[in-house]
């Protein structure tokens, strides 16, 4: 392994603007000329509005411009998009709710976008906003999942009944039902899995612009898939055809899968900077980010968990309602789908599984893909399920999942997967060692002599990622395809520009790609460039969310640098007289076989552009290849997370003592970006288990709506981890690689709330695990042993 | 308007600017010193963090009126003559960004608590003092790696400099 190839922990080279404050963020870019916009928001969560008066707001000083709803239909432009069909169990099609761009007719949560006003300056913009007089004629909310679909529940939308979306199935009821009427024990819980508000750091923002001369439009825009921004803009929104429309994604600070979507406020500010002829900017502050970014999670379920006599499990089935929010989203409806339901058997040879969800619309903000995707909310469902049964049945929890995992590969799961490689009790193994599991009965007596409780967790996370088989996600009804793409450009002179689909938003594409291509064709890691997000510069591409930017986006590259060096290598028999089949390529030389005749790649790819020593009909002058890669399956990256914690009964704070991680990512590309990764989601994780949690009042109004009320991990809410990881190469795809990216958001909640349920000794422990929580739950505990 | 004059990164500047505008907005609009974020409206991001007189402040609740002849030093100004400053370079050695929005204002208090606490830093020490500033990305752990070598490294720098 080379310093700067694959394997190694190459620093960043993208670093250097970043902490020289040279980066170039959306907010960070100006148009001579440009107005800014600021959008009216409905402080109702369900209202008709009966007008809108915008006089007054349009005489005010700067004042450019002010649009409604009224405006933005009468153009046909659009928003809210659902790009996922899902079919109900009795086969119907799934409801979803009109899609206008700012709100037509009524409004459906607090922070729905209204009406926007462009003016010269942001505080003329927000002054005028303040005179615009908007009769709202307010109607109940209708906020509760568990009842937005019941007889008395306010309806959101008239083509929408019961506010249901659809009612899916998955698996085999009838064979479930007889595993749990035979079963010897039966687990049975309730779980809620708390909505969850991405909060990227750096706020949603566009910068537009029109150039009247070509009528082009530009959108400059904090987006993790430019090109896919530009096709819903083009092909749904009815903004402009693709090829008027450019959509540059600069550098973006952060995106979970909350910068996936077209927003309203994005869609608006291009389609008016058209209007005015004036480039229009807009950024969100956070309180709008709060509002109106789509939020994540939101599950109430009730599961089960069939064993035998001899602990091993004979079936899961299940019910979840999962809450959309006030209009369709994106991913919104595969979230909680083919992208949850599909991992319920999670490690385990599970031969029955039954399940059902309940997707409904409530008067919140949409709600669509964060970090893991639907893979939290299957994990935390089977894993409180292994962990409860354990110490119901009085097994080791450890125990009771290397005695149940998959042992041999591959596996088809009843429900629709079929995981191809894995060794999960390899990791088990990794890390019940490093998380010094033999010494936890000890350490818990020394809490436990100091007043405390400490308690152990685990958490067995298996997921589907690296999105996705084009064929398979079209079959379950996706509206694109999920393959990745790449060109390799190399110059006259040996330098070489990688133009990918993927796009970076800290995940560190421009140094590990480079890496990939440093090492394949044997050039200086300096000599490479990645160039992402601009649809001008790149073929279309998919962009960065489901861990795929890896296993998908790389292996566009790899099959690019096939090409690349297929060419190379004619060229270079060309030059050195040989046959393509005698020539060797190692180290970036082209040498015949057996002699000292050698080319290197850049005296190749010089001879390519001049195009002297080899007859140009036969072979085309030029180095530059593309590929499309389009993965055959998903991949299965899993681990196992060790959760420790010990928690002070009298005020119910919890620390975490320790967390092991061991995961299984196929092959490593950079593992001081992977590990990187891997601390980030568990950060989320954690935070969702402890800390986080959106809470609507029963008006819809967001009582969670800035960093005084929503809980953000913080530097000393967390420990350090302990991370390590093992490989089992993936099968289905050339670098035998799995994505990172979401992992630690997958396995982190439940491996900390078994912890904190085993230390205070009671189930009772809901998400967010606050102090109080965690306290109401300890004297629970202690009532109950005192009344036996 | 009225007339505000400062030292940015050594150098003198003034404008004339609403009353109203915060340090932050002087900055990245009419100084175009982009560097400085804004991530939250309620001052507990951090993202905003810079220099006044020697000392972290958070700029996006400051006025630029109340800076009125103060020495600002932004992270545009932590290089010197074309070198990273120790803890510039302490974050790229130890992965300590991600998406990069965070970290001029993580790496602006991670001089400043070193300035206030000294170079032997420890876990406990750094992230209590990173209290006021939120990154999503990176979980924190090789950002507290970070500081720990920043720090180390400024007293190495300083043990250097005052030896010449």
């Amino acid at each position: 392994m080379s310093a700067t190839g694959i394997g190694a922990s190459v620093k960043r080279r993208e670093d250097i603007r970043f902490i020289t404050g040279k980066g170039r963020y959306t907010d960070d870019i100006n148009r001579p000329g440009q107005a800014h916009a600021y959008f009216v928001r409905s402080p109702h969560a369900h209202a008709t509005i009966d007008s809108i008066d915008v006089s007054a707001a349009k005489a005010s000083p700067g004042v450019v411009a002010v649009y409604t709803g009224a405006d933005t239909s009468a153009d046909k432009l659009g928003a809210h998009f659902v790009g996922w069909t899902i079919h109900s169990k009795d086969g119907s099609v799934m409801k979803t709710p009109p899609t206008p761009a700012l709100a037509v007719g009524k409004v459906f949560y607090v922070g729905d976008q209204v009406a926007v006003v462009i003016a010269d300056t942001y505080a003329q913009a927000r002054e005028a906003a303040e005179k615009i007089v908007v009769n709202y004629g307010v109607l109940p909310a209708s906020v509760d999942p568990r009842t937005t679909a019941g007889p008395s529940a306010p309806l959101l939308h008239e083509t929408v009944p019961n506010n249901t979306c659809f009612n899916f199935a998955i698996g085999e009821k009838g064979a479930t039902d007889a595993a749990f009427a035979a079963a010897a024990h039966v687990t049975k819980i309730d779980l809620v899995n708390n909505r969850l508000i991405p909060n990227a750091m750096e706020p949603r923002a566009a910068v537009a612009d029109y150039d009247e001369g070509t009528d082009v439009q530009t959108l400059y825009t904090t987006s993790q898939n430019p090109h896919v921004a530009r096709l819903v803009l083009s092909a749904f929104a009815g903004v402009a055809p693709e090829h008027k429309l450019r959509v540059v994604a600069p550098d973006v600070g952060g995106g979970f899968g909350s910068k996936i979507y077209q927003y309203v406020e994005e869609t608006v500010c291009v389609w008016a900077a058209k209007k005015i002829n004036r480039p229009v900017k807009w950024a969100a502050d956070r309180t709008e980010s709060f509002l109106s970014d789509a939020h994540g999670r939101d599950h109430v379920s009730h599961v089960e968990l069939a064993l035998d006599a001899s602990g091993t499990i004979t079936g899961l089935r299940g019910h979840t309602i999962a809450n959309l929010g006030g209009y369709g989203s994106l991913f919104g409806t595969v979230t909680p789908t083919f992208l949850h339901a599909i991992l319920l058997s999670g490690q385990y040879a599970i031969p029955n599984i039954y399940y059902e969800l309940d997707a409904v619309f409530t008067n919140t903000a949409p709600v669509d893909a964060y970090r893991g995707a639907g893979r939290p909310e299957a994990t935390f469902i089977v894993e409180r399920l292994l962990e409860v049964a354990a110490r119901e049945t009085g097994r080791d929890p450890a125990e009771l999942r290397r005695h149940n995992f998959i042992k041999s590969f591959p596996h088809q799961t009843p429900v629709a997967l079929c995981y191809d490689a894995g060794d999960y009790v390899l990791a088990l193994d990794k890390a019940l060692a490093a998380a010094d599991y033999a010494g936890v009965a000890k350490r818990k007596a020394a809490s436990a002599a100091k007043g405390k409780l400490r308690g152990v967790g685990f958490s067995a996370f298996i997921e589907a990622c690296g999105i996705a088989p084009s064929q398979v996600v079209g079959s379950l009804g996706c509206g694109v395809g999920l393959w990745e793409s790449a060109e390799v450009r190399v110059n006259p002179v040996g330098t070489v520009e990688v133009l990918t689909g993927s796009h970076s938003h800290g995940q560190g594409h421009e140094t590990t790609m480079a890496q990939l291509v440093s090492e394949r064709l044997g050039i200086p890691i300096e000599n490479v460039a990645i160039v992402h997000g601009d649809t001008d510069k790149v073929q279309f591409g998919m962009g960065t969310y489901g861990s795929r930017s890896g296993s998908v986006g790389m292996s566009a590259i790899f099959k690019a640098l096939d090409k690349v060096e297929a060419k190379a290598r004619k060229i270079a028999g060309q030059v050195l007289e040989a046959s393509e089949q005698d020539i060797e390529f190692k180290d970036g030389k082209f040498t015949v076989k057996g002699t000292d005749k050698s080319i290197d790649f850049g005296a190749v790819a010089f001879n390519a552009y001049v195009a002297h020593k080899f007859n140009g009909q036969e072979i085309e002058p030029g180095l530059k290849e593309g590929a499309f890669w389009d993965p055959t399956n998903f991949t299965f990256p899993a681990g196992v997370h060790i959760c420790e914690v010990e928690i002070d009964p009298e005020t119910g704070v919890t620390k975490i003592e320790r967390y092991t991680a061991v995961d299984d990512f196929g092959r490593l590309i950079n593992p001081m970006i992977v590990h990187g990764q891997v601390h980030g989601g568990i950060a989320q994780g954690i935070g969702q288990a402890l800390l986080e949690g959106a809470v609507y009042n029963s008006d819809g109004q967001l009582m969670t709506a800035s960093y005084m009320d929503y809980a953000m991990p913080r530097a000393d809410d967390l420990p350090s981890f302990d991370i390590d990881t093992i490989e089992t190469l993936c099968p289905s795809n050339p670098l035998g690689m799995k994505g990172c990216g979401e992992a630690g958001a997958i396995a982190a909640p439940p491996a900390v709330i078994n912890a904190i349920t085993d230390a205070v000794g009671h189930e009772n422990v809901t998400m967010p695990a606050t102090p109080q929580v965690v306290w109401r739950a300890a004297q629970q505990a202690m009532m109950k042993r005192a009344a036996e | 308007m009225i007339h505000v004059s400062m030292t940015v990164n050594g150098k003198a500047v003034s404008a004339h600017v609403d009353p109203r505008t915060l340090l932050v907005q002087f900055l990245r609009e009419n100084l175009r010193l982009t560097g400085t974020h804004v991530g939250c409206d309620t001052s507990q991001c951090g993202a905003c963090v810079v220099h006044v007189d020697g000392r972290a402040l958070k700029s996006c609740t400051t006025l630029a009126a109340s800076c009125q002849g103060a020495h600002v030093t932004t992270i545009e100004g932590l290089a010197h003559d074309g070198h990273l400053h120790p803890m510039q370079q302490a974050f790229q050695d130890n992965h300590g960004l991600q998406c990069g929005f965070c970290t001029p204002g993580m790496i602006m208090t991670s001089v400043d608590m070193v300035n206030r606490l000294g170079t032997d830093l420890d876990e406990a020490t750094i992230r209590h003092n990173l209290e006021g500033n939120i990154c999503r990305c990176t979980g924190y752990h090789n950002i507290v790696k970070s500081v720990k070598q920043g720090a180390h490294d400024m007293g190495a720098h300083n043990h250097a400099k005052a030896a010449e």
